[in-house]
């Protein structure tokens, strides 16, 4: 075990950022030719306060729930309906018009972004109530329920003067700079992670534990999984308004149980109960999206057409992918751990020659 | 024993049934202030059911537990519970009073669990601040954005005293299932003191032990009880550990209990004798 010294942590701590940043600056000052690489790292970023949020849930209290795709679509509306320029409005809700009582209301991004968590929090609390007293597996079914109906409803003819029903949202208030969505992402999750280190979060981690010892301890199970499930849903809530700022043009087709599916890929790469984890998989799975593209695209070897790489192809990969974690790799990246220079200094140690030679090939000449 | 004051738990006419199955039947009984009692009685006698209706992990089919003098936890049988019901017709109790066990914990009772339940993947550190966490002062805000650091360090020190004075100190970072079953029931007796009880129920601390543990174990419960001035209350099938500690000892076979009085009072009862001891000394 190396154990590196306080001083080294925090000067590759400030290396680390002040190199990220650098990057940042750097891609900024083309953006033309970096246009695409920013917008996954976007994507990424907001990803991870979902996992992490997902995380917050599944992995620090053990409820198993799969409504991601429903709170961030109650998000991504609120931001949406409440950040579309006054003018704009119009030729957005060009089919149905929009509701009279909703023409002026146009609120600054930060106050849509939060309402949207708010909106998202008190569905959770509402329908927290009903289904928290299921057991594990029902959790999730009545909770991927949950959110088709919220699509549906967004979808649904009777709301077309609010959500503009199937056509969608569009001129949706974009992010001032590119280091908006970052720093939000940033904000959420550190914000999470007090909320974990605090007394409330070993509660959480308690009742993930043993429930029945947890209750003999004194934690109300009914208040804390609540609890758990409102804060998971208002930053999932949030982080859906991230998405629709991010997007510019949203509809009910963006919040498919398929979404939630990533998240949970996300959750379960990096580790169930390691926010770190889920950070650094919300990168790894969103950049690996990206690039394997290539998949989809027509494949000529020596003039053969390969007929398995066409469009679809890349998410039998990514199944695949995820089947493998599941069998073999159950505890993700970094299991229930987090991050830390430590780990980091004893993973390369493991892999140095040196580190290996020393100790011998085993005995085993040939 | 008593010196005419009332008892600090008592169990009125209890019955416990699974559906036909009477696991505990019509069971009385109390405990004065500062006693060690102990429950007796082979295995499947309803000793741990009776430990889980007073902690509320069970509700009782009839009878009433009171607690301080308070009724604590009230039942009758209800529903399909009507035509199941065997036993005394007579005893059947006219209220109802529903408590989940974090509020029975929060009245002051706090207990440990026979097949050890610790918070598997924590620290024994942890695992002693979780239970601190319903003497939380801080509303959730505070708690959460950090603003209470006075009392979080507060708690860690009480934490860090509690397990120095249990001797456990030593282990405090270690992942509590990695250690010893003997550690782990001591650990189990730690984090429950750190709800800070009046009266603690342990279901059978020397299982697993070792005999020079289950010697230790006695001097420690003793210990504990004077420290944190407690009214104790154990399932123990360890005989020698009950008679050495024991004030008074109640016994159970088949649900029923079948007699109660002081360890030289128990040893020469025929029917446990018959019921319990002739069995139990072959083992110990
Ligand atoms: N949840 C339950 N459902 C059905 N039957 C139960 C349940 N819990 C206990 N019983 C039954 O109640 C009876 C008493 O069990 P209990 O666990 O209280 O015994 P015990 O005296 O603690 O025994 P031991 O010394 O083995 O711990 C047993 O016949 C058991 O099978
Ligand atoms: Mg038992």
């Amino acid at each position: 075990m190396i154990r590196l010294n306080s001083k080294t942590k925090l000067i590759l701590t400030v290396a680390a950022l002040g190199l990220t940043m650098l990057w940042f600056y750097h891609l900024e000052q083309n953006p033309r030719a970096n246009g695409y690489l920013i917008k996954i790292l976007e994507r990424s970023a907001i990803y991870a306060v979902v996992a992490v949020a997902m995380n917050l849930m599944n992995g620090f209290t053990g409820l198993f729930s799969l409504g991601q795709a429903g709170f961030m679509a109650i998000g991504a509306y609120t931001v949406g309906i409440l950040t579309i320029p006054v003018e704009a409005r119009p030729n957005v809700y060009y089919i149905s018009g929009v509701a009279p009582w909703l023409e002026k209301i146009e609120i600054h991004y930060l106050a849509a972004l939060f309402l949207g968590g708010l909106i998202a929090a008190v569905f959770a609390a509402l329908i927290g109530v009903l289904i928290l007293k299921l057991r594990s597996d029902y959790l999730a079914i009545a909770t991927l329920g949950f959110a088709e109906i919220i699509r549906s409803v967004i979808a649904s003819p009777q709301m077309d003067t609010i959500t503009n029903g199937s056509y969608g949202l569009k001129k949706i208030l974009r992010f001032e700079t590119i280091y908006t969505p970052f720093i939000l992402s940033a904000v959420c999750i550190f914000m999470m992670v007090l909320i974990l280190r605090s007394s409330y979060g070993r509660a959480f981690l308690a009742i993930r534990e043993d429930e029945v010892a947890a209750e003999a301890m004194g934690i109300n199970l009914f208040t804390h999984k609540e609890l758990s499930f409102v804060i998971s849903s208002f930053f999932t809530g949030v982080a859906g308004g991230l998405l629709a700022m991010f997007m510019g043009s949203i509809d009910s087709g963006t919040f498919r149980v398929t979404l939630t599916y990533d998240i949970l890929l996300i959750v379960v790469l990096g580790g169930m109960g390691s926010v770190s984890g889920s950070v650094i998989a919300a990168f790894l799975v969103t950049g690996g999206r990206e690039y394997l593209r290539f998949f989809d695209e027509p494949l000529k070897i020596a003039g053969v057409q390969i007929s398995l790489f066409r469009p679809g192809f890349r998410m039998v990969i990514f199944s695949a992918l995820l089947m493998i974690v599941v069998l073999f790799y159950r505890k993700g990246i970094m299991g229930d751990t987090e991050f830390s220079w430590d780990g980091i200094a004893n993973f390369i140690y493991r892999f140095l020659p040196t580190g290996k030679a020393r100790r011998g090939n085993g005995g085993r000449d040939e | 024993m008593n010196n005419g004051k009332p008892p600090v738990l008592r169990v009125e006419n209890c019955t416990m049934q699974f559906g036909g199955v009477v696991a505990v039947d019509n069971f009385s009984m109390e405990v004065y202030k500062d006693e060690i009692v102990a429950l007796i009685g082979p295995n499947g006698a309803g000793k741990t059911t009776a430990f889980n209706f007073i902690t509320g992990v069970y509700e009782p089919t009839n009878g009433r537990v009171f607690f301080e003098g308070s009724l604590m936890v009230a039942n009758r049988p209800q529903g399909k519970m009507k035509r199941f019901y065997q036993g005394d017709a007579n005893a059947i109790c006219s209220d109802v009073v529903r408590k989940t066990p974090d509020q029975i914990t929060k009245l002051g009772l706090a207990r440990t669990f026979q097949n050890i339940r610790l918070f598997k993947g924590l620290t024994v550190f942890d695992n002693v601040l979780a239970a601190m966490h319903m003497h939380l002062n801080s509303n959730f805000f505070m708690a959460a954005l950090k603003l209470n650091r006075g009392e979080e360090k507060r708690m860690r020190e009480e934490a860090a005293a509690l397990l120095a004075m249990q001797g456990l100190y030593h282990v405090k970072d270690k992942i509590a299932s990695s250690l010893p079953y003997g550690q782990q029931r001591r650990i189990e007796i730690a984090r429950a003191l750190a709800t800070k009880p009046r009266f603690l129920l342990l279901d059978e601390p020397a299982a697993g032990m070792n005999p020079q543990e289950t010697d230790e174990l006695a001097a420690f419960i003793k210990k504990t009880k004077e420290d944190f001035n407690l009214t104790v209350f154990l399932i123990e099938h360890h005989m020698t550990l009950v008679m050495d500690i024991s004030d008074r000892i109640y016994v159970l076979d088949f649900g029923r209990k079948i007699a109660e009085g002081t360890p030289a009072e128990i040893q020469e009862n025929e029917h446990v004798i018959a019921a319990y001891l002739g069995v139990e000394d072959a083992e110990s």
